[in-house]
């Protein structure tokens, strides 16, 4: 594994506002102004209501779309398209169901030009790593959730990212799995240390995991507040963490100005009927 | 979780009880049988009708007369060479035909479907042109490219050209963009996208649209002969029409039939190759898209 120098790194999302124009011609604004820095190596949560644009920041920063005022700069330089740095973990399953697990691990290596044989013993060793060996050559469909996500973690890291994106990767499991993700995903990450943006609505799976916690608001989506996980690291397992004191302060603290955001849209989606916000979540 | 999974994955076949398996048996043998007996009513009734006067068998043919055309055919030859020959020209035009129209099916469909601005351009005159009754063109073809091979090759590609392409477009433009999103973020370029994702996704369309596309491939030749031809299977038909020979006209069916049969045989072998990736309960439905 790549050990990267500290400081090329740091994700600077800087003024952003980004518009999309509906099919009908209107304009609706997904994110107002919004301001968050990632230190190198910083492990940051960002939640909040649906519909407060956590996803398209997200995308903003891999380079899949662009913002339409303000900067994000990775490392220095201005993001402009894809990066190989950085790597996406989707919120749905991504993986080629064509394909079996090790060509889908393979894949990253082999789109940069890796040599077919390396590429292939580089995704074997990278299905070691997160538990999966002896299921090469099964279909993503043969799998459970839980080692899908597997599959898709060792797809991510596979490309040795500086910046690591994720976008509720663990929302669809069911609660002991994504317990134990969890701490895989610590684990791992621990060993290369890749900036985290951690997109969730399971705000403590955000304080278990993030040195920093980002509540933002919804219609437009903003940065409303900013907390800083003190929790000692290694975390250690992922249960127990949240039965600390300190745990629960944090807890306390983060959920009171989250619970008026999440009231807020919900009276704004109930009361409104189908609004734009909703539909773009 | 390892056990689990691979309990899973394990073929389930091997293990079942025999009861279930005897059931089965038992069922498939019934339906069998049931279509045995469809077809001695069928073919019975015809033969015993026809013999009785109840039918006209000059004009409605019978089925013996039939057999006996077909077993005169092979032996001695039609009156346009051997049966084999008329065979071969038939189904080399079909599939000429079959192989043009679904190259350029797949190549223009994935190109549309990649290319939203080229698709709005093109759309409204592939719909007239796919709104034309395209059986006449084969009256143009006979004029431009002759009586021989090329008009019915023609004509066939024409006709499995539209059905291919609506697919592979439709298939192209229902590709998950998770999955393009994500083969991007892990560094493909776009023909990487194209060959990892966008085709492989279309493939399930494209191959569903090949079992019509072969009987559209097959219409086509059949047509061309007929439109103006020196062989085939077409003119034969015609030739029989003519001579008001009804039995000519249903043992040539008889031939087309047998020939589109082993086809769709074919093209489900290369579906099963091609989708075996999908999950079990999916790939045995064949048509499912």
């Amino acid at each position: 594994m790549r050990t990267n120098t500290p400081s090329d790194h740091r994700i600077e999302i800087a003024g952003v506002t980004k518009r999309f124009t509906t099919p009908e011609g209107t304009v609706f604004t997904a994110l107002q102004d919004v301001t968050m820095t990632i230190e190198p190596g910083q492990f940051c949560a960002v939640v909040g209501p649906s519909g407060c644009g956590k996803s398209t920041t997200l995308t903003m920063v891999a380079g899949l779309d662009t913002a339409s005022e303000g900067s994000v700069t990775v490392g220095g330089s201005p993001v402009s398209g894809i990066s190989r740095g950085t790597s996406f973990m989707f919120q749905h399953d991504a993986l080629l169901p064509w394909k079996t697990v090790l060509g889908n691990v393979a894949m990253g290596p082999l789109f940069h030009g890796t040599a077919k044989k390396t590429a292939l013993a580089d995704a074997r060793e990278w299905l070691r790593v997160v538990g999966l060996a002896g299921f090469e050559n099964h279909h993503p469909h043969q799998l459970s959730g839980g080692m899908r996500k597997r599959v898709a973690l060792a797809t991510a890291l596979i490309n040795e990212p500086r910046i690591l994106l994720m976008d509720e990767p663990f929302g669809a499991l069911d609660v002991q799995t994504k317990a134990i993700m969890s701490n895989e995903l610590l684990t791992l990450w621990d060993q290369s240390r890749p900036s985290v943006i951690f997109v969730t609505h399971d705000l403590e799976e955000a304080i278990a995991l993030a040195d920093k916690v980002v509540v933002m608001s919804a219609g437009p989506g903003t940065v409303k507040e900013v907390f800083d996980i003190d929790l000692p690291r290694p975390r250690g397992s992922v249960q127990e963490i949240r039965f600390g004191e300190r745990f629960g302060e944090l807890h306390e603290q983060i959920w009171e100005t989250l619970r008026d955001e999440v009231t807020r849209a919900y009276a704004q989606t109930a009361g409104a009927g189908p609004d734009p916000e909703g539909a773009a979540a | 979780m390892t056990t689990q999974v691979s309990a899973q994955a394990a073929p389930a076949a091997g293990t079942r009880p025999r009861g279930p398996r005897r059931r089965v048996t038992r069922r498939r043998m019934l339906v069998l049988a049931a279509q045995a007996a469809t077809f001695i009513v069928i073919f019975g009734g015809w033969q015993l009708a026809a013999q009785a006067k109840i039918v006209d068998p000059f004009f409605f043919g019978e089925p013996s007369a039939i057999v006996s055309k077909l077993i005169s055919w092979f032996a001695q030859g039609t009156p346009y060479g051997s049966l084999g020959t008329e065979i071969w020209v038939t189904l080399q035009e079909a599939l000429l035909g079959f192989l043009f129209g679904v190259a350029g099916g797949v190549v223009l469909g994935v190109l549309l479907g990649q290319f939203r601005f080229l698709a709005d351009v093109a759309g409204p005159y592939i719909k007239a042109a796919n709104a034309l009754p395209r059986i006449v063109l084969g009256s143009i073809f006979v004029v431009w490219l002759g009586l021989g091979t090329p008009s019915k090759v023609m004509l066939a590609a024409v006709l499995v050209f539209f059905v291919v392409f609506f697919n592979a477009f439709q298939g192209v433009r229902e590709v998950d963009g998770n999955l393009i999103a994500n083969v991007r973020v892990l560094g493909a370029s776009r023909i990487q996208v194209i060959r990892n994702v966008i085709l492989p996704s279309a493939m399930t369309w494209i191959i569903a649209s090949l079992h019509v596309a072969f009987g559209f491939a097959v219409i086509g030749a059949i047509v061309g002969e007929f439109l103006g031809a020196q062989q085939g299977l077409g003119l034969m038909i015609s030739q029989a029409q003519g001579q008001l020979d009804a039995n000519g006209v249903f043992a040539a069916m008889l031939v087309i039939a047998v020939i589109a049969l082993a086809a769709e045989w074919l093209i489900g072998l290369l579906e099963r190759r091609l989708l075996a990736w999908r999950p079990q309960s999916r790939a045995e439905s064949p048509q499912a898209a």
